[in-house]
């Protein structure tokens, strides 16, 4: 569990760091790195003092009280109602780095444009309003979507899916509308700085994923193997399916859009990884990849927003997608973790013979969609009344790197 | 004396490099310079959006050579880097003044 706790925080930095870093104009290339590495720092604290508390604590089903205060009494012994066989603590630290990287998806929506000193504000007020309520309902103890804790509407969100890719990615479509374009979006030219370093942070997040969805399993079992192979097919899956749209629609697959696809597959993949055998997970790799080619080009393209970094477009309808392909290919042939009244596994998925799951999954992406568009909006608001978020024109045009941190990335020179 | 400027294909400049030392051309200059002449740009695809690149990556090899030598040296160039199709770019000519060594202050041709 450790080690999937430090698989999930490599997906931050150096993962989507250097992800989202390469596919900016040069001069915000550390501007961009410092928002994911910032959140590394600062929802770390903000975990530690609150954050775990109002998330796993006991509570109401929508948020948990505050027993956990600065982690009080979150220490070796185990905690049965979520993790049974590993300390409090390593549960605690594992579920941390799920906090880190949600806001830290979000930036890339309003990349290359939002002050550090806003985006910092906004972040942390973003976990209380969206993310540490999401997370509570789903997977806190009595929480109102929690399948395995009592909730009443039975949601399956295995690793996230709702949690972290629907709230991050409907969140990520509203700031970028609020904050407004880029100067000079769409007519100049956004061109990625380096693809190369895309790919090595695309790589390191496609084997940080493992430590995000098996470890998920909170234990070494034949549970987290499952979730590591439908992981895997997922974003292998995603690829495929991206190159094979690109290819059909412009006559060449590309290296970013291969990368965006594993992406897309991952970030898909992350609600049913631990409810779906290998071929469904197949099946929702190629229509993510497929679904997300066509959003960012097509749908992007008509409605001109300026989500820069696609957040929207991968994570949102991805994570959309994976919520309701959840719900259709779930199965207890891979979880038998429900019980029905005789004790035999409850059916989970439509293709067990339950399709009313998709109902269910649907509230889920429902509450979580709605909340994550009302939080933002307060929390954007809130910050706005604090310190401005857009960037000047000039600053802009300076870069993200010496207007806002007094630095560059690159001095080859001397 | 004569500078010979030429704007080559990034990937012939070991070529243009090697046809030079082998007449005795010893002094040159090589700068990563971007530009495009009549073959214009080229377009490139992110994400499903289209940007035309304007200037195109070239390498500018510089040498000074005795007026005498400029046509073998000219023609020896153009026949290393030469692949006969659009964007092999071009060969610019000029008259130099004079030449100092900076290490010893050698003027004009025994300079080079």
């Amino acid at each position: 569990m450790l080690v999937s706790a430090a698989f999930v925080l490599m997906m931050t930095g150096p993962g989507l760091a250097l992800f989202y870093c390469g596919l900016v104009r040069k001069r915000n290339v550390l501007g961009t790195m410092m928002q994911s590495f910032a959140m590394m720092a600062v929802i770390t604290l903000l975990w530690g003092v609150c954050g775990y508390s109002l998330v796993f604590a006991p509570g109401n089903p929508f948020l948990g009280d505050l027993r956990y205060l600065f982690l009080r009494g979150v220490g070796a012994e185990p905690n049965p109602l979520y993790a049974p066989t590993i300390p409090h603590q390593t549960f605690m630290i594992y579920q941390l780095m799920f906090a880190i990287i949600t806001p830290a998806l979000i930036t890339g929506a309003f990349a290359e444009r939002v002050h550090f000193k806003a985006m910092v504000m906004f972040s942390v007020l973003w976990a209380f309003f969206v993310y540490f309520p999401t997370a509570h309902m789903v997977w806190g103890t009595g929480g109102f979507l929690n399948a395995f804790g009592g909730g009443r509407v039975p949601v399956f969100d295995f690793a996230g899916g709702t949690v972290v890719h629907i709230t991050s990615g409907f969140s990520a479509l509203v700031t970028a509308l609020y904050v407004g374009k880029r100067v000079g979006y769409p007519h100049e030219k956004f061109v990625p700085h380096s693809l190369v370093l895309s790919f090595i942070g695309a790589c390191l997040l496609w084997v940080g994923w493992f430590g995000f969805n098996a470890g998920s399993a909170l234990a070494a079992s034949s549970l987290a193997t499952s979730a590591f192979v439908a992981t895997h097919f997922a974003a292998a899956a995603g690829a495929v399916g991206w190159m094979a749209a690109e290819r059909v629609r412009k006559g060449q697959a590309s290296a970013l859009g291969a990368i965006s696809g594993a992406v897309a597959g991952l970030a898909t993949v992350t609600q049913g990884a631990g409810f779906v055998q290998p071929f469904s997970a197949v099946a929702i790799g190629l229509i993510a990849g497929a679904l997300c080619y066509f959003m960012v080009t097509t749908v992007k393209e008509r409605f001109r927003y300026d989500d820069s970094l696609d957040v929207f477009g991968v994570h949102g309808v991805g994570g959309f997608a994976g919520c309701l392909l959840t719900g259709v290919f779930a199965t207890r042939a891979v979880n038998s973790v429900l019980k029905l009244a005789n004790g035999r596994p409850a059916p989970l998925g439509w293709i067990d013979g339950n399709p009313a799951q998709l109902v269910n999954q649907l509230i889920g992406a429902g509450i979580g969609i709605g909340l994550g568009v009302v939080g933002t909006l307060a929390a954007l608001k809130i910050t706005e009344l604090v310190t401005p978020l857009h960037m000047t024109e000039g600053e802009e045009a300076t870069g993200m790197d010496l207007s806002l941190h007094g630095e560059e990335g690159y001095n080859f020179e001397g | 004396m004569v500078k010979i400027e030429a704007v080559i294909q990034p990937s012939k400049l070991d070529k243009a490099r090697e046809v030079l030392q082998s007449i005795g051309i010893d002094g040159l200059t090589v700068s990563e310079v971007r530009g495009h002449g009549r073959q214009k740009g080229h377009r490139e695809v992110y994400r499903g959006r289209e940007y035309d690149v304007d200037f195109i990556h070239k390498i500018k090899l510089e040498t000074v050579v005795p007026s005498a030598r400029k046509d073998e040296v000219i023609g020896a160039l153009v026949e290393a880097v030469r692949t006969g199709a659009i964007g092999d770019g071009k060969i610019f000519v000029s008259e130099v003044v004079d030449i100092v060594r900076i290490r010893d202050d050698a003027r004009g041709e025994s300079a080079l």
